[in-house]
């Protein structure tokens, strides 16, 4: 005869809500180390699915998702003379929040090195990939904007041509794949004013000069467009990604192009490991710290609760002592309804998350470590909550029956 | 059993004497009592309130340990003093039975389960104990109402499930302190004549606290206990 279930089908209403709300925080908790999780999947998910087997960054920078880092467009040709390497890529990658039919659009813009990069690799779950050279873009879902639809960005307007899903990079905004050109013409795109106040600027630094006087053809150069003056920079790109030839190794590579001093090199793992060191660890140490407190507070209201329920069967258990149950009777009856309840509102927290975490607005990833080891903390502040319960039990003595 | 444990007495104390709290809320509960019950004696103890009999009672029950005195039980010295020479509780499950003026059920148990429950802390099977618990209910004429919690039994039936619980191990010592009280007349001496026969047909003792003069032809010894002091009742009383 189980005792522990015969008492909480006496008190059900009283078991049953403490069961749901500590499925509910339990819920949480998962939740939370699941969007962990999802921070760490969707952080790599972009190093991981652009397959470059070394990154070149502008020098002592720790690349384009740690800071910013800026390295001129021509250094992929000088990669590409490295023996070893097979082919090198422009990778242009920004967050921008325009506005679009009147509501705010968040998106990080991706440039694709075309023409020998289309997006093939991308996952479409509807559309193609780029086929021409501008006013193309793919479009993650999470954007929410359908195939077909014109976005206005700078000057420029560009048509979704596919859709992708779960390509998001490390702050949760959903990916936009275009050209390299076009990425860069929407991150630098400046009004017109401004490029006239500028060409207006440039030549009066060159009048200011002896060679704008002594050259007077100049002064048409610089107020015409930029490219056309070979003393500017060429454009800035926020890395150049090498893909090796098969049976290159990576670490001579990495040598030679470590003696560059104007670049740092990184592996794609080294990539991802500051990644994750940078923005991730401290959204980590955020949710794990509300999770150890939403463990404490469930590790809590179950003790209150199972501290309440030996309280009401205080004067049951002086009986039974009375009578000469052992303390393994009771300590069980105690120990058993706390388990029940963990085990209860562990199952639930799952059952709900089932439906509620799809919902949530970040991605949420759950690993069968992750709960197991969620499972076993459960059982261990079950066990603790009930120690109040049955301290309280053991310390009544038996002749309390008939104080009654 | 042999007949050298035939004539050693249930219960043998020697001198308890109980002191409740010090100084000047000091109360002697029980001065220097002595008593001795054989086996398959039904013993009544009488007294106005206040006396000592419930102290006596639960010293014997090994609930509520003596200031100072010894007590045996079956032959073997259980209590020197507050000194426990045995495991008590295991000894109360195997050999002690209580009954008090409340039922003391179980709420959250049935009737039936309030027995069984007894039984099972006593390492019966739950099969068994289920078994034998209604037996004992139908013995004592509560069968009908087995699956009934507590509250929705009356207080003689819940006092009849409370004495079958105290039957349940077969106890050598069935202790009870105003069983009755609860119980009207006819019921209160069916309770009595029910341990006189437990006590007579297994060679249990029985101990049994009342103010309930008109079953005292039941038992087979009268004691009176006033302030704190025992001593065996005149005859007069017990004919009345
Ligand atoms: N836990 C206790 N602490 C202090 N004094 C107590 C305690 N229990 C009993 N007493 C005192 O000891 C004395 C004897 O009490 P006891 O309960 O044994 O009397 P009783 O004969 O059973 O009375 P009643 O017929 O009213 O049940 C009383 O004066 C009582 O106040
Ligand atoms: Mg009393």
């Amino acid at each position: 005869m189980n005792l522990a279930v015969r008492d909480i089908r006496h008190n059900v209403g009283r078991f049953a809500l403490t069961t749901v709300g500590i499925g509910l925080l339990l819920m949480i908790v998962m939740g939370m180390g699941g969007i962990y999780r999802g921070l760490i999947y969707e952080a790599t998910l972009l190093v991981d699915q652009v397959g470059a087997d070394l990154w070149v960054v502008q020098g002592s920078t720790r690349g384009p998702f740690a800071e910013v880092s800026r390295i001129p467009a021509n250094l992929e040709d000088r990669v590409r003379a490295v023996p070893g390497v097979a082919g090198a890529r422009r990778f242009v990658s920004h967050t921008i929040q325009r506005e679009h039919r009147g509501q705010p659009l968040r998106m990080v813009v991706q440039g694709l090195s075309w023409p020998e990069d289309k997006g093939d690799w991308v996952s479409l779950v509807a559309g193609r990939a780029l086929r021409q050279a501008h006013y193309e873009l793919i479009a993650d879902r999470s954007l929410g904007l359908p195939l077909g639809e014109k976005v206005k960005l700078g000057k420029d307007t560009y048509e979704v041509v596919g859709l992708t899903r779960g390509m998001v990079g490390s702050g949760g905004d959903g990916l936009a794949f275009f050209t390299v050109s076009d990425a860069m013409a929407v991150q630098f795109d400046v009004p017109g004013e401004a490029t006239r106040l500028e060409r207006a600027a440039r030549l009066v630094r060159l009048e200011n000069l002896d060679l704008g006087r002594v050259t007077p053809l100049l002064s048409e150069r610089v107020v015409g467009p930029a490219n056309e003056l070979p003393a500017l920079a060429p454009p800035l790109v926020s890395a150049v990604l090498v893909t090796l030839q098969d049976g290159a190794d990576p670490a001579r590579v990495a040598a030679t192009l470590a003696t560059w001093p104007d670049v740092t090199i990184y592996s794609t793992q080294q990539q991802k490991d500051l990644l994750l060191s940078g923005m991730v660890d401290k959204a980590r140490r955020q949710l794990g710290l509300f999770r150890v407190l939403l463990i404490i507070i469930s590790a809590i209201i179950m003790a209150l609760i199972l501290y309440t329920l030996t309280l009401d069967k205080i004067h049951d258990i002086a009986l039974l002592k009375l009578i000469g149950a052992r303390n393994g009777v009771i300590i069980g009856l105690i120990l058993q309804q706390a388990l029940l309840m963990g085990v209860l509102g562990y199952g639930l927290a799952w059952w709900l998350g089932q439906y509620a975490f799809p919902r949530f607005p970040r991605l949420v990833v759950i690993e069968t470590p992750d709960l197991l080891m969620l499972g076993g903390i459960v059982l261990a502040i079950s066990m603790l909550a009930s120690l109040l319960g049955i301290w309280k039990a053991m310390s009544v003595e038996p002749n309390k029956v008939l104080a009654a | 059993m042999n007949t050298a444990e035939n004539h050693t007495p249930a219960i043998v104390a020697e001198n308890l004497t109980k002191v409740y709290g010090s100084g000047n809320t000091e109360v002697v509960a029980m001065k220097d009592v002595s008593l001795r019950v054989a086996r398959g004696e039904v013993i009544a103890l009488l007294g106005p309130s206040g006396a000592g009999k419930s102290t006596l009672l639960t010293a014997i029950g090994l609930i509520n340990p003596p200031t100072s005195g010894r007590i045996h039980i079956g032959g073997e010295l259980v209590l020197d003093a507050d000194q426990a020479k045995v495991d008590l509780r295991q000894f109360r499950r195997r050999h002690l039975g209580f009954v008090f003026q409340k039922a003391n059920l179980i709420p959250f148990l049935s009737a039936v389960e309030n027995v069984q429950v007894a039984l099972e802390i006593n390492d019966a099977s739950p099969r068994a104990a289920r078994i034998r618990a209604m037996e004992l209910l139908d013995y004592l004429g509560v069968a009908d109402r087995a699956n009934n919690l507590p509250d929705a039994l009356s207080g003689g039936q819940q006092q009849r499930v409370a004495v079958a619980r105290a039957l349940a191990n077969e106890p050598s010592l069935i202790l009870a302190d105003e069983p009755t009280a609860a119980l009207d007349s006819h019921r209160g001496r069916q309770v009595m004549e029910l341990f006189s026969k437990v006590a007579h047909e297994r060679g249990a003792a029985v101990l049994v606290v009342t103010h309930d003069h008109r079953s005292l032809d039941v038992f087979d010894k009268t004691y009176e206990m006033e302030d704190g002091e025992l001593r065996p009742s005149q005859p007069s009383e017990t004919d009345t």
